[in-house]
């Protein structure tokens, strides 16, 4: 390798991409290579650094300067000023509490990276997704050599279970325990599979970890062949993961080419190999059995368990699942000893979370936190609060299967337990914040319009009973309900919850008893007084002239597309709601703040 | 989403069922060889009409049902074609909690038609996504390759309306 005086590290995730990144490391190369600079500064594009709210990023080393919302344009002031003259661009650091620092002293001192652990994303930003040799220069696949070359199966599987370490995909199962149920099974065929299918719509930390450190989740799924006695493993990958998929692609390529996937690795006898599988947008193939199926080419309906899949499970053999997150913690484990992981966190739930933070929150993004962490440190001080001044009302995990925390429970820790007990869960990761402008039964009808559209129409609890809980929501928020809907609602969801076939109709109800156990009096408001407190829901919604404020001008009138607007010129005018369709095209139009809507 | 039945008739080439053809072959008969295959024929066809699903059912001996039982049951096969200009909203969750059904509700009336449909001179095609993983930038929309994050209804409709505009020139 050459020695190289500066590197340039570019986020090549998908939130940056998405804003023009490869342009970016275009443009450096340019002007690098017209300075004649290309051998001494290395330009780098690098997974997911999670401040997605800033991006596109680029941090510049050895300085570590952080530059955020970088465009295109702003490239070759980069290349002149900081790399040829060492002048840092100020215009472009981080806002945060960088600017002050005047240089980035360190970037772990911001608020948003001091909170954070970073086990599981270690490599993401660090290094390049599509080079081996820097996994490798970062202990990659020293920890399958370890364990090929000192360890037994069954010290394997001790090792994680002492770790403490629990499935990321939502349940929380021991991993060691589900790796012990395989490896019991007296079977020359086995497999290990990684869920990467990501189902809840709004998390994206197990995609930023494939894009990012590819190699980790290799590197621990050969770890698992090991353990249980496998020589095959699949991927799963949503296929709208097209970077993802690349990257995994590449990853496994190289990882033949240096002899860590194929036979007789490092020379131990032991063979292992991968697949990658595309999934096709079914959130219940994110389900272990559905997703079995699915693999095999069917469509992807879950089956009831037991069989576990540790039994019976792909092509009917014995077979392990895991979670993308919890793979990228095994490598770490078997390098630091499972002490080091076990002292992380809290008592029961060990170790770290990655979860995605999004909605109304100012640092959106991906964040790695110790178990037991509070809710409000992640949205105060990592997340940095919610934004123009709005009041932070509720934060939603566990996506579709999942529950919304109140304000009064800000407190709350999160970890398995905790959440269980507010009536939420872990789910997978994603950490949606709501502020006062969002209606909580419009959000339980946003995840149950989710949930009626994905689901697969098997058992009848699920199939039918979304539907009519659909209709009983939306009639609530449209205005027409009852008291007696409320308590119907609630009774239809403990039927579904207990007798649906999978656990996507046993958890679908959850954000509406959620909702109902937190904001009760917010469905009343809307059966009682016909009212959305957060004017969301449109049926509920009236427009109204402030007499006061009206000067008569006609010009909402004239707007108006169904004439429900009267009065003389230059006299207050009035609406006429039985005639409104809520186009809200009057408010548009009114210069003087007169319509107001409630 | 819904499947609406769609009016734009079939289009597909000899070429491209060439293709289609010669990857099946090549597929041999690997265990849960229909998803590539029909993941293919998406790629080949951008979607997934009833001539082509019968071209599966008759070289991979799978009966037409079962074609069909799989292509309806997964969301990124489509039974209908999409327009020159793919409009796709995100209706993840970071992005309804920032209004992105508003923005969805106002594309549809300004190009004319419904989520998970076409218009029927074959110009515009409208849905409604899951996250798609640039949460940091909601609320988002793509259409064809090039993403538009961070929007308000002004700027998506601005968005919108020079496609319209650009549909209207050629
Ligand atoms: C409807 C449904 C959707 C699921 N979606 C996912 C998913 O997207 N990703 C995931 O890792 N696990 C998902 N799971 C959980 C998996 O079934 C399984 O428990 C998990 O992948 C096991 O890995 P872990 O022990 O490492 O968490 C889902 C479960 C259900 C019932
Ligand atoms: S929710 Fe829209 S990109 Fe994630």
């Amino acid at each position: 390798m050459n020695i190289v005086r500066s590197h340039v590290l570019v986020c090549g995730g998908t939130g940056c991409t998405s804003s023009n990144s490869p342009e970016i490391i275009k443009q450096f190369n340019k002007e690098l290579d017209k300075r004649g600079l290309s051998d001494e500064v290395k330009v780098i594009q690098t997974g997911c650094f999670g401040l997605c709210a800033l991006g596109p990023i680029v941090i510049v080393y050895p300085e570590g300067s952080f530059y955020s919302m970088v465009k295109p344009e702003d490239v070759e002031e980069i290349v002149e000023e900081h790399i040829l003259k060492g002048r840092i661009v100020k215009r472009l650091l981080y806002e945060g509490d960088l600017k002050e620092a005047k240089v980035a002293t360190s970037l772990n001192d911001t608020n948003f990276y001091k909170k954070q652990k970073r086990i599981a994303l270690r490599n993401c930003g660090v290094i390049d997704p599509e080079n081996i040799d820097e996994y490798i220069a970062n202990d990659g696949y020293q920890a399958l050599a370890k364990v090929l070359t000192q360890m037994t199966p069954e010290e394997v599987i001790d090792t994680i279970t002492a770790s403490g370490l629990r499935g990321r995909g939502g349940a929380g199962f021991p991993t060691g325990r589900k790796w012990a149920f395989a490896a019991k099974e007296d079977n020359p065929v086995k497999y290990v599979c990684c869920n990467a299918d990501e189902g809840d719509p709004g998390a994206f930390m197990d995609r930023s970890l494939l894009e990012g450190d590819p190699h980790s989740i290799i590197e621990a799924m050969a770890i698992a062949g090991y353990a249980i006695g496998a020589h095959q493993g699949y991927v799963y990958v949503r296929a709208e993961y097209p970077i993802a998929v690349k990257r995994l692609q590449i990853a496994i390529r190289q990882a033949r080419e240096y002899g860590f996937l194929g036979e007789d690795i490092f020379g131990t006898g032991f063979n292992f190999d991968l697949d990658v599988r595309l999934g096709a947008g079914a959130f219940v193939c994110g389900e272990e059995t559905a997703l079995m199926r699915s693999i095999e080419g069917h469509r992807g309906e879950p089956r009831p368990r037991p069989p576990f899949p540790a039994v019976k499970g792909l092509f009917d053999k014995p077979t392990i699942l895991n979670n993308v997150e919890t793979y990228a913690n095994v490598p770490w484990i078997i390098n630091n000893g499972p002490e080091a992981f076990a002292s992380i966190g809290t008592e029961k739930s060990k170790g770290t979370k990655v979860f995605a933070l999004g909605g109304k929150i100012t640092n959106t993004g991906l964040v790695e936190i110790p178990m037991g962490t509070t809710l409000r440190e992640v949205i105060e001080e990592i997340g940095g609060g919610v934004p123009n001044g709005k009041k932070f009302k509720a934060a939603q995990t566990g996506g579709p299967s999942g529950g919304c925390i109140p304000e009064s429970l800000i407190d709350t820790p999160m970890d398995f337990e905790s959440l269980a007990a507010v009536g939420s869960i872990m789910g997978s990761g994603g950490l949606i914040v709501m502020d006062e402008d969002n209606c909580m039964v419009d959000i339980a009808k946003f995840f149950l319009q989710f949930t009626v559209d994905e689901s697969c129409g098997k058992c009848t609890p699920c199939r039918i009973g979304m539907r009519r809980l659909l209709e009983l929501v939306d009639k609530i928020t449209s205005g027409n309900g009852t008291l007696e809907d409320i308590e119907l609602t609630e009774q239809l969801c403990y039927h579904i919850k207990e007798n649906s076939l999978c656990g996507l109709g046993q958890t679908a109800p959850n954000p509406v008893l959620s909702t109902l156990q937190h904001f009760r009096d917010e469905y009343i408001a809307h059966v009682v007084d016909k009212r959305c407190p957060a004017g969301v829901c449109k049926n509920l919604l009236r427009y109204q002239i402030l007499a006061e404020k009206c000067i008569g001008c006609t010009s909402c009138a004239r707007v108006c597309p169904v004439g429900a607007i009267s009065g003389e010129v230059k006299k207050p005018h009035t609406i006429d709601t039985s005639k409104c369709i809520k186009c809200g095209a009057c408010m548009e139009k009114c210069k003087f703040g007169a319509i107001v809507k409630n | 989403m819904p499947n609406l039945k769609t009016k734009v008739p079939f289009r597909g080439t000899k070429e491209q069922e060439k293709e289609l053809v010669d990857f099946i072959r090549s597929m041999g008969d690997d265990k849960g060889a229909v998803m590539p295959i029909l993941q293919k024929a998406q790629e080949i066809y951008g979607y997934l009409p009833e001539e082509v699903q019968i071209i599966i059912a008759e070289m991979t001996g799978v009966p037409l049902s079962e074609i069909y039982g799989i292509a309806s049951f997964y969301a990124q096969f489509t039974l209908n074609p999409k327009g020159k200009y793919q409009i796709s909203v995100c209706l993840g969750t970071a992005c309804y909690v920032k209004g992105a059904g508003d923005i969805l509700d106002k594309i549809c009336e300004m190009v004319g038609c419904e989520a998970g449909s076409i218009t029927d001179d074959g110009l515009f095609s409208i849905d409604a996504t899951r996250c798609i993983g640039a949460c940091g930038l909601a609320p988002v929309l793509t259409i064809n390759e090039n993403v538009y994050g961070r929007l308000d209804i002004a700027q998506a409709e601005h968005i919108i309306k020079g496609y319209l505009d650009k549909a209207k020139e050629n």
